[in-house]
């Protein structure tokens, strides 16, 4: 018996370790913000290219500690451009393969329809329990939701509505939930071609935050990786473009 | 060495693991005795409903905790009706979802005490002329005081260890939801390792030091291990 038992964990798992990896195949590690749009975008490119894309969503910043620990990723498409300039630094990405794929709009939302009114004045009143964002240490959206109201003048008043993900996809589902009322999201998460999915929203004004510019880079692991190469290439194209477009980012 | 947030973190935590580990105890023994005494059909599906959050991710129990407390949910409403608000990012709100995630840490020591105890000790007590409570408070609790010292170690430790269940529903407000391991989680996002190694070797000592105290409390304990 016992022998036996021990043979199907082996085979089990020999079963297992084989036929992870493949050699069409590209590994990427990809800021929550840019969830919905990437889908769309590896479903075409897997159409067009015959390759396939397995796709990791996340912290930018967790990403970074994981791709320095070995982690096997073939390109970063970051939620900033510090990362990937300090990946390129130290020698873990692929130097001059560096571009901005997208510029990440910040927009202050709510799920129900009609509160947040289109010039954010809803801000300045006050009259609501919680107001989400993502961690400021951490995000880059939380960083800019931080500078907006800044400049507004309103962070000492708003501070003790606090609440904070820990990366952008959290925090809309703080929002989305209605346990906070409104919070600062990715336009990206709430809108597709010229209108809001659902709720109402301000998209902020971009003069009251500094560009979040979104970097891809190619990881040391994916230098020799054809399927990488391709899908770096399809990002900067008309046709992939068009889609980011349609989720509301900038180039 | 530790900064104020980080310590603020340390005795957010305790605070948190004292209360839920008290309330347990008043909510769990009740449960555990049922469970140890009917003979119910209810029994075997009750007992698997407790068992729950031994084998669900938290992520599972933190994401309908959130839709339940929340505005349109069950919990939402009632909370909304007694006119105390809503519970997602509240101390409170963390503490009833601990209370959920460490049930059958508590529950389940407790149960399998009073079911190790027998029929016996109360027919006595009985006999003896005394009052149900009078037995249960001094035949019952004695006998049963190794499960329940397991179950205020494991209730304690599994709520100190929470990170799921208070990533979905805390919203990382300092000394209200940022506890331990939400601020190890953001240390080491923020690259900032050597902070994160001060906590992370805490919660180590600490999670071993329970563990040490479990294995001294239980007297079948030493015994169990060794077979």
């Amino acid at each position: 018996m016992k022998p036996n038992f021990f043979c199907v964990i082996a085979l089990a798992l020999a079963s297992m370790a084989i036929g992870s990896a493949s050699a069409d195949e590209v590994q990427v590690a990809v800021a929550a913000n840019f969830t919905a749009p990437m889908k769309k975008l590896a479903a075409d490119f897997e159409k067009s290219s015959g390759y396939t894309t397995a796709l990791s969503y996340g912290a930018t910043g967790k990403f970074y500690a994981q791709i320095k620990n070995g982690a096997p990723f073939d390109i970063l498409l970051a939620a900033d451009d510090k990362t990937p300039e300090r990946l390129e630094k130290e020698g873990l990405a692929v130097p001059g393969s560096r571009f901005t794929y997208a510029i990440g709009k910040l927009v202050l939302w709510s799920a129900r329809p009609g509160y947040v009114d289109d010039q954010g004045a809803v801000l300045k009143k006050g009259n609501f329990s919680h107001i989400a964002l993502a961690n400021p240490k951490l995000a880059p959206y939380g960083a800019a939701a931080v500078e907006v109201m800044t400049k507004l003048g309103l962070i000492a008043l708003l501070k003790p509505e606090f609440v904070q993900g820990e990366d952008i996809g959290q925090t809309y589902q703080f929002v989305s939930t209605g346990n906070a009322e409104l919070g600062f999201v990715a336009l990206s998460q709430v809108y597709r071609d010229g209108k809001f999915n659902s709720g109402s929203g301000w998209i902020v004004p971009t003069n009251l935050y500094s560009p979040i510019r979104q970097d891809a880079v190619l990881l040391a692991q994916g230098k020799a990786n054809p399927a990488a190469a391709a899908l770096l290439k399809y990002l900067k194209s008309d046709k992939a473009r068009a889609i980011i477009k349609a989720y509301g980012y900038g180039f | 060495m530790l900064s104020d947030t980080d310590l603020g973190a340390l005795s957010l935590t305790l605070r948190l693991a004292t209360i839920t580990t008290l309330l347990l105890l008043l909510t769990g023994t009740p449960i555990a005795w049922w469970l140890a005494r009917t003979r119910s059909w209810l029994k075997v599906p009750l007992g698997a409903l407790v068992a729950l959050p031994i084998v669900l991710p938290p992520s599972v129990l933190g994401f309908y905790l959130l839709l339940a407390m929340g505005p349109s949910g069950p919990i939402g409403h009632f909370t909304q009706a007694l006119g105390i608000g809503m519970l997602p990012f509240t101390f409170w709100g963390l503490v009833l979802a601990s209370t959920f995630y460490s049930l059958p840490f508590v529950v389940q020591p407790i149960q399998n005490a009073f079911e190790a105890m027998g029929e016996r000790p109360l027919e006595v007590a009985a006999t003896l002329r005394a009052s149900p409570l009078d037995a249960f408070v001094s035949v019952v609790l004695p006998l049963a005081k190794p499960g329940f010292l397991t179950a205020i170690v494991l209730g304690f430790a599994h709520t100190v260890g929470e990170f799921g269940v208070v990533l979905m529903i805390g919203g990382n407000i300092p000394d209200k939801t940022r506890v331990v391991s939400v601020q190890i989680y953001d240390h080491v996002e923020a690259l900032e390792y050597t902070q994160a190694h001060w906590l992370a070797a805490i919660m180590v000592g600490f999670a071993f030091a329970a563990l040490l105290m479990l294995h001294v409390f239980h007297p079948t304990g030493r015994r169990k291990w060794r077979q």
